[in-house]
């Protein structure tokens, strides 16, 4: 009884404020698209990266069948090249600079790709043999790379040697920058968003004043009396949020997904799947902004 | 049922008390009126048995318990044996009767079948059988105060408090009204009512409490609007610019003009 009460007393809450709720769930849909895109932005971060980005810094890739580079002219990398350059990096001069390396076999390094191309269409065209291996070393300094370079282009069975940071480091200082930016919008959006579910429940509780009037002197419950004001607000930006998680789905989907995928390849870019799991945060998250603006605001305007 | 210990409210320390050292008891089911100029204190003494105001000092007790040590919590308890009926009525206008008066059950939980079973009873004992489906604006004063009493005593309260509920209605109407608390209070229900109007109160016969600027002035049972014993300190009362229209009368006839200016 008292639950279909509250539930009645929401919605005709809601019918009675119409369009400050509806200001409510574009707010905080708009407020939350932005921190949604934030958090997208650093899951195609993560993505980048793939498997070696956070553990290595240099990559010293070897011949492969297609390799094309001056030092693949006696054709893909031997075994004994191998054993050479395993035995240049152990060498006193070598290993004074690197904390340690790992060997990368065409088929682990077709594993790593399979994963980080997950959501590319280009992971069903490439096969272990076209992929080099490649010694990965994780450096004491990351800035005497050029010692690592200069050893070791040269030798024999070498095709190139990569130092990743400095490809992808510029791209992701771009990418954090635009994630900030969103971040502040973000933040002035949600002071938005709060201040206006804050004078929404306060029109709303001056509306039914006469209701919480009664329902005091008759000794309703603060909990009956104020519920569903708060549930009002939540519901509003729940509804805000879920838009926006609709929205960025369907960004990375159609954006990502279908545009951006087709034109870059060679880049591993988020699947839609995985912006669901920003959906969650985002409703507790509007959700329990409204909650706290709510009651703070019946406090001041709602005596029980 | 109702217990004040010395207590004083003061709202505003500049001024003088708008309750002052009151000493009162209300016995359960008994009828009293609290009768007295504007700001003698009469709201004031129904705010603190509702614990809608703190006293400033001294202890109210209702039903037993000093309200005073109700956490906030436990308050909707204390009002829910409360009733309460002003003069403007405060009924809810998209309501009709019925929903009007299920809606104090509902708030506090009530089952949809107590609500059915109960309401159309005390519809009826307040003399509104048959005018379930009405809108407030659809029925008369009279029949306005009535639903509001409905709602007031539907959950069964041990008091009622009634402030100035004849205030908006002609003598006959209030009356009618005054038939159905007398009928409540029959029942058992302490009631409490402040109010102005000396003819009911002369018509009842009931006890008067008469509150003057924050001061028990008279306390008697079986009485009438104004005193038949001359008040006390009325020397002082004469300089008191702000009780002019209640300039001591000679005779209750006297009183009786004031009295009319009082509702004008």
């Amino acid at each position: 009884m008292r639950l279909a009460f509250i539930l009645g007393e929401i919605g005709s809450g809601l019918r009675r404020n119409v369009t400050m709720v509806v200001s409510v769930i574009l707010v905080t849909f708009v407020s939350l698209t932005f921190v949604g895109a934030a958090g997208m932005l650093q899951l195609q971060i993560n993505q980048m990266k793939g498997y070696w980005y956070d553990k290595v810094q240099v990559a010293i890739f070897l011949c492969s069948d297609g390799s094309t580079a001056a030092g693949c002219a006696t054709g893909p990398v031997t075994p004994e090249q191998q054993d050479n350059l395993q035995s240049l990096l152990e060498s006193p001069a070598v290993a004074q600079y690197i904390n340690d390396f790992q060997f990368e076999s065409k088929e682990e390094a077709y594993k790593h790709f399979k994963d980080q191309f997950s959501n590319s269409p280009i992971v069903d065209s490439v096969t272990p043999d076209q992929l080099p291996a490649s010694f990965r070393i994780n450096m004491k300094d990351p800035e005497k790379y050029q010692i690592i370079s200069e050893t070791f282009a040269s030798q024999p069975g070498v095709e190139t040697v990569i130092d990743q940071r400095q490809l992808l480091e510029r791209l992701f200082s771009a990418m954090n920058a635009a994630s900030l930016v969103a971040v502040s919008i973000a933040g002035v959006m949600i002071v938005c968003a709060i201040l206006l579910i804050a004078t929404t429940i306060r029109l709303s509780a001056f509306s039914r004043r006469r209701e919480t009037g009664i329902m005091r002197l008759v000794g309703a419950s603060k909990t009956v009396i104020q519920l569903p004001f708060i549930l009002e607000g939540v519901i509003a930006a729940v509804i805000g949020a879920a838009l926006a998680s609709g929205t960025l789905w369907a960004v990375a989907h159609f954006f990502l997904g279908e545009y951006l995928s087709k034109q870059y390849p060679d880049t591993a870019f988020i699947s839609p799947g995985q912006t669901l799991i920003l959906a969650p945060a985002l409703l507790i998250l509007g959700g329990s902004l409204a909650g706290i603006s709510s009651l703070l605001t019946l406090r001041r305007y709602l005596r029980v | 049922m109702i217990r004040f210990e010395n207590v004083t409210k003061v709202y505003d320390q500049q001024a003088r008390p708008a309750l002052d050292a009151v000493n009162l008891e209300i016995d359960r089911g008994e009828f009293a009126f609290l009768v007295g100029a504007s700001g003698s204190g009469k709201s004031t003494f129904l705010r603190l048995v509702l614990k809608e105001d703190r006293a400033s000092s001294g202890a109210v007790y209702v039903a037993g318990q000093n309200v005073a040590k109700i956490s906030s919590w436990r308050v909707p308890r204390l009002r829910r044996g409360i009733g309460v009926v002003f003069q403007d009525f405060r009924l809810l206008p998209q309501k009709n009767v019925f929903a009007n008066v299920a809606f104090a059950m509902q708030v506090i939980g009530k089952s949809r079948s107590v609500i059915r079973d109960t309401v159309p009873e005390v519809l009826k004992t307040v003399g509104l059988e048959g005018k379930e489906n009405r809108l407030p604006h659809e029925l008369s004063g009279g029949e306005q105060q009535r639903v509001a009493i409905a709602r007031a005593v539907v959950n069964r309260p041990g008091i009622l408090l009634a402030d100035e509920p004849t205030g908006n209605l002609d003598p006959t109407t209030s009356m009618g009204i005054m038939g159905v608390l007398d009928k409540i209070n029959q029942n058992g229900t302490t009631v409490v009512m402040a109010t102005h109007d000396d003819d009911i109160v002369n018509e009842m016969r009931k006890r008067v409490v008469e509150l003057r600027n924050g001061v028990v002035i008279r306390d008697e049972a079986k009485a009438l609007y104004t005193s038949m014993i001359p008040v006390v300190g009325q020397s002082r009362r004469l300089k008191d610019a702000s009780d002019w229209e209640e300039l001591p009368p000679a005779s209750p006839e006297g009183h009786g003009d004031g009295a009319g200016e009082e509702q004008r």
